[in-house]
């Protein structure tokens, strides 16, 4: 089953022309993901490595029943080329181009809301992978294996670290959301999908400062969330004001500090590790304990 | 990148946005020149990137252009919350007869914007959400549709506008709306606008925060940085364009991906609680795919720190490929030594992920004896914790 992506998907690159998603088109492919064609506007007709170009996204999914985008297009051309995802009506479109300007976010994120046929992940994201089955962006493919742990996470690195760390249990899905301070899907959709997963028995959610995105996951958890949920949040140390890499990642006065985000998880039952390594020992508790 | 008032203002008065007429200065002389060409009283503002600065002695009003330079005198220099005033804003005093808010801004929670209004102005606004939050309205603005004239409307209702105002304040917030949106702002923020005597509704404070990811397509938007209050280090960092914050303590942190780095920050401050409240120094992401070059360039920078006591580089190879970093890593070292530079400080690797095989016998086999290779995260932050306390 997994999450969001399965064997069943058929993967778009977005930009597939391009260095970076040439490069990554073949990481995809080498860890066993069925990708079924390219768009580039005005490179229809033209092959990647054997991989059929199209002009738009519309004629990919028509010709190739292509079911997921993965997005590397340069930030200026972003938006248009998730819009054309969205108009297409793509169940699936991950965004993993750095650097877009956050009012193009948000609209493009509105308009998937108001056509309401596309979930959108990222901006700004590492993508999502289910492990032996398919993997849609740039998440190392060989790091851990199919598995029964659910992993969700603003920080690119983070999941990887997360992974390695587990890779012998390994995970069902593991899904990078971004940093960004608007993201198409959120911790809480990815909970929820993780407790309706028959194949995932915990979850991991690997969060860091800035917003308030834990705080109401929390909030969820404890309503809607039965399954075992180990936490990880990064940037106690984190001062006020600064930015920390991620445009998302500021503490601003009072509020968005790990600490606050930690307590609010914690009150529900989540159980948090002080670093990535002890987060990881608490999973295996967890599992030992089921 | 936070704006001055000055510029927020610069910004509102291109955009139709009614302020009133002032000028920055950077000496007393220019407050004073500024200051006649107005010709009625003024007042002097500190202008710094923090709130409080009325408490802090921060803003005066003055009566004529003599006394303008007196009180440009007092504020430039002070020091607000850390901030060194630098230059100060004089403009038009205004004779205000009542104080209200508003603001959009980016809504994370909603993932679109946000309009808050209030006609209880001219205090802080966090306070006004507090004790009286139902005198502070906030609507959601749609990212596509945007602040429509009916918008507009519904937000000045809700604040409950009186009538005499409510036609300027519905042209206002338009306005500002254009300000969010033609400069790619993440927050328009007025308080107090105020209402004055003559029945006018004009913006008196301003305060702008642009997105930096939309600077390519304001290429006016680059003459507002302001690099004065800036940390020497970071500037350097900058021109590497390296994604550096100096923080204050004394291990130098190197890092992929700002999650790991934000995550190593607090490994090292735990690990520095056992010896003697040891802390980072900096947060440095070399990002991800990072070349040998980058690596050197982020390791000059974090050894060119003098409080910086030993250096942590902690890697986990997504894209970033494990033997860049260890080559990264061993061509800084001859390059300072080149230079006339060599290390002192010790440098603790961790290396996982993609080549990792290869990096760690690059950096066994380099010879250079301050690189100290140690398997995991945490001992890793344990070990360099312990160096960079002498103990």
């Amino acid at each position: 089953m997994a999450i969001f992506l399965d064997a069943s998907s058929k993967i778009l690159v977005q930009g597939m022309t391009g260095s970076e998603g040439t490069k990554h088109t073949r990481r995809m492919i080498a860890s066993g993901t069925n990708v079924v064609a390219g768009v580039t506007p005005g490179k229809g007709g033209q092959e990647v490595d054997g991989i059929p170009v199209f002009n738009s996204v519309g004629e990919a999914m028509a010709a190739t029943g292509a079911n997921v985008s993965v997005v590397f297009v340069p930030p200026k051309f972003a938006k248009a080329a998730v819009i054309e995802a969205i108009d297409a009506k793509i169940p699936l479109c991950v965004v993993i181009t750095e650097g877009i300007p956050v009012h193009d976010t948000a609209a493009f994120f509105q308009y998937s809301q108001n056509s309401g046929a596309t979930r959108i992940v990222g901006p700004n994201c590492p993508g999502l992978i289910s492990p032996d089955l398919s993997n849609a962006g740039i998440i190392p493919g060989d790091i851990t294996k199919k598995g029964r742990v659910g992993l969700v996470s603003k920080s690119g690195t983070l999941t990887y670290q997360m992974m390695f760390e587990l890779r012998d249990l390994g995970f069902s899905t593991c899904v990078g959301i971004g940093g960004d301070p608007i993201i198409g899907t959120t911790h809480i959709d990815c909970l929820e999908a993780f407790e309706a997963d028959p194949e995932t028995d915990v979850i991991v959610m690997i969060g860091e400062i800035g917003g308030d995105a834990e705080e109401r996951a929390a909030a969820f958890i404890k309503d809607n969330v039965k399954k075992p949920v180990v936490g990880y949040v990064a940037g106690f140390t984190a001062p006020e004001g600064k930015t920390m890499g991620h445009a998302g990642a500021i503490v601003s006065g009072s509020s968005g500090t790990a600490a606050a985000k930690k307590d609010a998880l914690e009150a529900v039952g989540v159980r948090v590790g002080k670093t990535p390594s002890e987060a990881a020992r608490l999973v295996r508790e967890v599992l030992a304990n089921l | 990148m936070d704006l001055y008032e000055y510029q927020a203002k610069e910004l509102f008065a291109k955009h139709g946005v009614a302020v009133v007429p002032g000028k920055v200065c950077f000496t007393p002389d220019e407050a004073k020149a500024v200051a006649e060409e107005i010709g009625t009283t003024v007042v002097v503002k500190a202008q710094v990137k923090t709130g409080g600065r009325g408490k802090a002695g921060g803003v005066k009003l003055a009566d004529n252009a003599s006394d303008a330079r007196d009180r440009a005198q007092d504020i430039l220099g002070l020091d607000i919350k850390g901030h060194t005033v630098r230059k100060v804003l004089v403009a038009e005093a205004a004779d205000i007869v009542a104080e209200y808010y508003v603001s959009f801004l980016l809504d994370r929670t909603n993932r679109t914007f946000l309009a808050m209004a209030s006609v209880e102005g001219g205090v802080e606004i966090e306070e006004v959400a507090v004790n009286n939050p139902d005198a502070l309205a906030m609507i959601r603005v749609d990212a596509i549709e945007g602040c429509t004239l009916a918008k507009a409307a519904e937000i000045a209702d809700a604040a409950k506008f009186p009538s005499d105002v409510r036609d300027q304040v519905i042209e206002m917030l338009q306005n500002l709306w254009k300000v969010l949106i033609e400069e790619d702002a993440t927050l328009v923020e007025v308080n107090p606008l105020a209402k004055i005597s003559d029945g006018r509704v004009l913006a008196l404070d301003g305060k702008v925060s642009l997105d930096d990811n939309a600077q390519y397509r304001h290429e006016s938007h680059l003459a507002l940085i302001d690099d004065s209050e800036t940390d020497p280090i970071e500037l350097r960092a900058k021109e590497f364009d390296l994604n550096y914050v100096k923080l204050q303590g004394e291990v130098g942190i190197i890092g992929n991906g700002a999650g790991l780095v934000m995550s190593t920050l607090d490994v090292v401050a735990y690990a520095g609680e056992e010896f003697g409240g040891v802390k980072p120094a900096n947060f440095l992401d070399i990002g991800g795919g990072a070349s040998a070059q980058v690596m050197a360039n982020g390791l000059d920078i974090v050894l060119g720190d003098p409080e910086v006591k030993a250096v942590f580089v902690n890697v986990f190879g997504g894209i970033t490929a494990c033997d860049a970093v260890a080559n990264g890593i061993v061509q800084a070292v001859s390059m300072l030594a080149d230079r006339g530079e060599p290390i002192t400080k010790p440098i603790v690797c961790r290396i996982d992920g993609n080549n990792a095989a290869e990096g760690r016998r690059i950096l066994d086999e380099s010879g250079i004896a301050l690189i100290e290779r140690v398997e995991t995260m945490d001992d890793a932050a344990r070990r360099v914790a312990q160096l960079a306390s002498g103990k």
